[in-house]
């Protein structure tokens, strides 16, 4: 699609190609990214910055992506004191937020929230996650990193581990995935598995390879293990989240059946997943994952707002 | 020797609506997607639930008649969404003037609620729901906002 003016709402939004398109132009941003080269290519733009829930990466990932670029960003650090916290609609303030920028980005509680802004909004939205929904900027980010180490997307046996049911994150991702005839082995806890719905897709795709809940049985036959933090925040009920809090953890004793270049990602924050051990480990690309919003945000930007890169 | 399953005799109707091949047990769900109910109508409804049927692809069925009420094919195709079999047939004076089946669109604006309970179309949002419709037989919605699959329908009408 031509992104120019375009929500980036949902998983559903991309194509196979939309995404390369994106990898390709993430990839040319990177000296920008890093400060190695400088370019204002949206110059005189305004993005505003809107998260309804706490982010650090996205966020300023976010608002890196745009300075670097030469973007202003306006945003609101404090939902309590503003006309939200005086009963205000989602819609409304995105009427409002709209009138004062060129590009909205939205991170929400909400399943929905971000495809109801785009609904109401005359320019563009981009999902900086909705609830346990989608967040299609982090996918990006996520095939960027498994591209950059792998070269190459197509059939890499790539396994799922840790909250498979509430982590926005892995539904897109494993989604995406599809598209590239990625083999998905889905580990987590029986109560933290993927949902039906999702599953049923990835069957359809004939991407599934095996669901477990057993780490071990599955990790010497991984390329990439994407690993997710068991969040609190999402359970209704805090007996239910220790029944599986530190379920898993990832250590150098466990990486002695791994593949040499398995590489280990983590959309951040972790807790106890991964021990600090791993982080020095060729294995470990999280740092850099969290590096790549930056290039990739960039180039999101970018296309959604018609800067050219000279 | 068991009896051959017979049609229920239910009266015919001088003028109105018969709703047949509704799928067994959502003969109310049709009266209430259809809006019908004491308010607003000031003739008979009958109603047959479980009825047998010889219908090549289900054993038993309900079936509802209205009298003096012919439902427009619009109002008929929200039917599909709970009885994708249903048959319509418009009488007058006694005689079928007008017969079709009910089919879904492509997308069903308002008539249903989203099982996700963190949708954001059930807090409180100036917007209805909105659903694509995957397949039509069984009916299957999924949300456009959050994209999340709809299969028990019926226990989500508005």
């Amino acid at each position: 699609m031509d992104f120019y003016d375009k929500d980036l709402v949902s998983i559903r939004d991309l194509s196979r190609e939309d995404i390369e398109y994106i990898l390709d132009l993430s990839k040319q941003m990177v000296p920008y990214a890093l400060g190695e080269k400088v370019h204002r290519a949206l110059d005189g733009r305004i993005l505003g910055n809107l998260f309804f829930e706490p982010s650090t990466r996205t966020k300023l990932s976010f608002e890196s992506a745009a300075h670097r670029l030469g973007c202003d960003v306006i945003d609101v650090s404090e939902m309590s004191m503003t006309s939200i916290a005086k009963g205000e609609t989602l819609a409304d303030t995105i009427r409002m937020v709209d009138a004062y920028c060129d590009v909205i980005v939205l991170r929400h509680p909400y399943e929905g929230a971000a495809r109801l802004a785009a609904d109401v909004s005359i320019n563009p939205v981009i999902n900086a996650g909705d609830g346990a929904g989608s967040h299609p900027t982090q996918m990006l980010l996520d095939l960027f990193t498994m591209k950059e180490a792998k070269g190459s997307l197509d059939g890499l046996n790539v396994t799922l581990l840790g909250d498979l049911k509430y982590g926005r994150t892995v539904h897109t991702l494993a989604q995406a995935l599809t598209m590239f005839g990625v083999n998905l082995t889905l580990v987590a806890p029986e109560s933290l598995q993927m949902p039906d719905d999702i599953v049923g897709r990835l069957k359809e795709k004939g991407c599934l390879k095996k669901q477990t809940d057993n780490i071990e049985d599955v990790i010497s036959d991984s390329d990439v293990l994407y690993v997710t933090r068991i969040q609190r925040e999402r359970f209704p009920d805090p007996a239910e989240y220790q029944k599986v809090a530190d379920t898993y953890r990832i250590d150098n004793n466990l990486l002695r059946s791994a593949r040499d270049d398995m590489i280990i990602m983590h959309p951040l924050p972790r807790v106890n997943e991964i021990a600090t051990e791993v982080d020095s480990t060729p294995h470990a690309r999280y740092f850099q994952q969290a590096f790549n919003g930056v290039p990739v945000r960039m180039a999101i930007l970018c296309a959604i707002l018609g800067g050219e890169m000279q | 020797m068991s009896p051959e399953p017979q049609e229920i005799k239910i009266p015919p109707i001088r003028n109105g609506t018969v709703i047949d091949h509704i799928t067994s047990g959502q003969a109310l769900n049709v009266l209430k997607i259809l809006g019908v109910n004491e308010d607003n109508i000031d003739s008979t409804i009958s109603i047959g639930i479980h009825v047998a049927t010889s219908h090549e692809e289900m054993k038993w069925k309900d079936i509802v008649k209205l009298e003096d009420m012919e439902i427009d094919s619009e109002a008929a195709d929200k039917i599909a969404l709970i009885a994708p079999q249903a048959t319509i047939s418009i009488i007058r004076d006694y005689y079928v003037a007008d017969k079709y089946s009910v089919r879904l669109g492509d997308t069903v604006v308002g008539l249903v609620r989203c099982s996700n309970p963190n949708c954001i179309t059930n807090k409180g949002e100036p917007v209805s729901s909105r659903f694509f419709v995957e397949s039509r037989c069984p009916p299957k919605l999924r949300c456009m906002y959050c994209d999340r699959d709809l299969t028990n329908i019926s226990a989500h009408l508005r």
